[in-house]
């Protein structure tokens, strides 16, 4: 399970690329690839092994002046769905 | 065009060259007649404009792609370009040194088949000793840092053998597991017979694979294609015929799939010739199938013709004699009968003899005695 203090980074199969067509990233990974809102894209792009999950909610909560608890609650989601489906890994 | 396509990938097939000889191989029956391989000029031109029409993904394949020696200027070129690049081998003829060449060039992902889980049964469904080697290879992937997917075609001689299988891979430190079964068109076609399983087999092995997937959640990607053969309902193929895939062949003709060159009437147009975008965009043989206008019934008013937009128009072909047919996997089409008198043949389990792939194509294989 992600928690506030895991630190993640994408999994060794999963890359990002920005996409021109769409002016969207794209989760790029074996045979697949997912288009990402931008929120999803802020978070996954901060997802470098360093940071810790609650520092990511921290900085988004703070660009985008939202109320960290809903910041906190959509980021813990998605990032618990993308680690799942083996897209980003916690750090040892 | 209506504008909703948009390729995502492309198939890269370099070569139809390969040291195995599987008895399901995906290369047309006749592809010992394609020799005129593309130059590295032309793939190289041929990634940059895959690019500019949206393409993100690459899958280097055959054939055996190792066969040639360009495939690091491929690799190279397509990680300037941003693609994902995906190296689709049997690992045969590969040595370690080329493997972290790959690397350093920013290869993404290398995906190894694995026929079965112990040497002879695997030997034979490959048509030459090739197991081991395999193992050797794929413990070569996960060293260099590499991602793996491990690849296993399933049929009846090994769907019973889908835990093993699982155990391999994670042995093997896989990243994702493929477990596909045979789809009957190329040289499974011919071996069908000897390869559909039954639905006993079938259902144990998908939850087998169910079991796995739940287990190594997070850890091994497992994905588990069933059979159309026992759905009654058609695949999505290639996601609708020139929607979101181009195959290119190894003598250069851009494709909606991997045998679309072995429909009768279609005009297909090599990359020698024309751009690929030209050709996505406005070549007959990528129009022949797209949208709906060709469908017949009962695809033609059926609620789910937008979700697997008439099935497989080479299965379609190669069953009834008619590509624009209902795909015989549905059970709507009036063709089904072919696809129920298969199973019943299924069902009788006494052996019989397999086809290798061969660049002599069926017709001089089946006089042998």
């Amino acid at each position: 399970m992600i928690s506030a203090e895991s630190r993640l980074r994408l999994a060794a199969k999963a890359r990002l690329r920005f996409d021109r067509k769409s002016s969207r990233y794209m989760l790029l990974y074996p045979e697949r690839g997912l288009v990402l809102n931008p929120t999803a894209a802020d978070v996954l792009q901060r997802c470098d092994g360093e940071r810790t999950v609650d520092s990511i909610v921290e900085e988004l909560a703070r660009q985008y002046g939202h109320e960290r608890p809903a910041v906190e609650r959509e980021v813990m989601a998605f990032l618990q769905n993308m680690a799942d489906r083996g897209l980003v890994q916690a750090v040892a | 065009m209506s504008g909703a396509e948009r390729p995502y990938t492309l198939v890269a097939e370099l070569t139809y060259r390969c040291p195995l000889r599987c008895v399901y191989c995906s290369n047309p029956l006749d592809y010992g007649q394609h020799r005129e391989e593309l130059d590295t000029e032309t793939w190289l031109r041929v990634l940059r404009e895959a690019e500019d029409l949206g393409v993100v993904q690459l899958n280097l394949t055959g054939g055996e792609p190792l066969v040639r020696d360009d495939v690091e200027a491929l690799i190279a070129e397509a990680r300037r370009l941003d693609l994902y690049t995906n190296l689709i081998t049997s690992g045969i003829p590969l040595r370690r040194e080329r493997l972290a060449r790959f690397r350093e060039l920013g290869l993404d992902n290398v995906q190894i088949s694995i026929q079965d889980t112990e040497a002879v049964a695997s030997d034979r469904i490959a048509g030459r000793r090739s197991f081991e080697r395999k193992l050797t290879v794929a413990a070569w992937v996960k060293e260099l840092g590499f991602p793996l997917t491990l690849n296993t075609v399933l049929h009846r001689a090994n769907l019973d053998h889908v835990a093993d299988i699982v155990a391999l891979a994670e042995q093997l430190g896989a990243d994702r597991l493929e477990l596909a079964n045979t789809q009957y068109l190329g040289w499974a076609l011919p071996n069908r017979a000897a390869l559909l399983p039954t639905p006993a087999q079938l259902g144990q092995a998908r939850e087998v694979a169910a079991e796995a997937r739940r287990r190594l959640r997070g850890r091994m990607e497992v994905l588990f294609v069933t059979p159309d053969y026992y759905t009654d309902l058609p695949k999505a193929c290639m996601d609708g015929w020139g929607r979101r895939f181009i195959v290119l062949s190894p003598d250069g003709l851009a494709l909606p799939c991997h045998a679309a060159h072995t429909l009768p009437g279609l005009r297909f147009e090599s990359v020698r010739e024309r751009s690929l975008g030209d050709i996505w965009r406005d070549s007959a043989g990528f129009g022949a199938f797209r949208g709906e206008s060709w469908m017949p019934e009962p695809c033609r008013s059926c609620e789910r013709r937008g979700i697997d937009f008439g099935g497989c128009r080479c299965q379609a072909f190669h069953l009834t004699g008619n590509a624009a047919a209902t795909d015989p996997t549905c059970r709507l089409s009036p063709d089904h009968h072919l696809i129920e008198t298969a199973r019943r043949e299924a069902a009788d389990a006494s052996s019989r003899p397999l086809l290798y792939r061969s660049p002599r194509g069926v017709a001089v294989e089946r006089r042998s005695p």
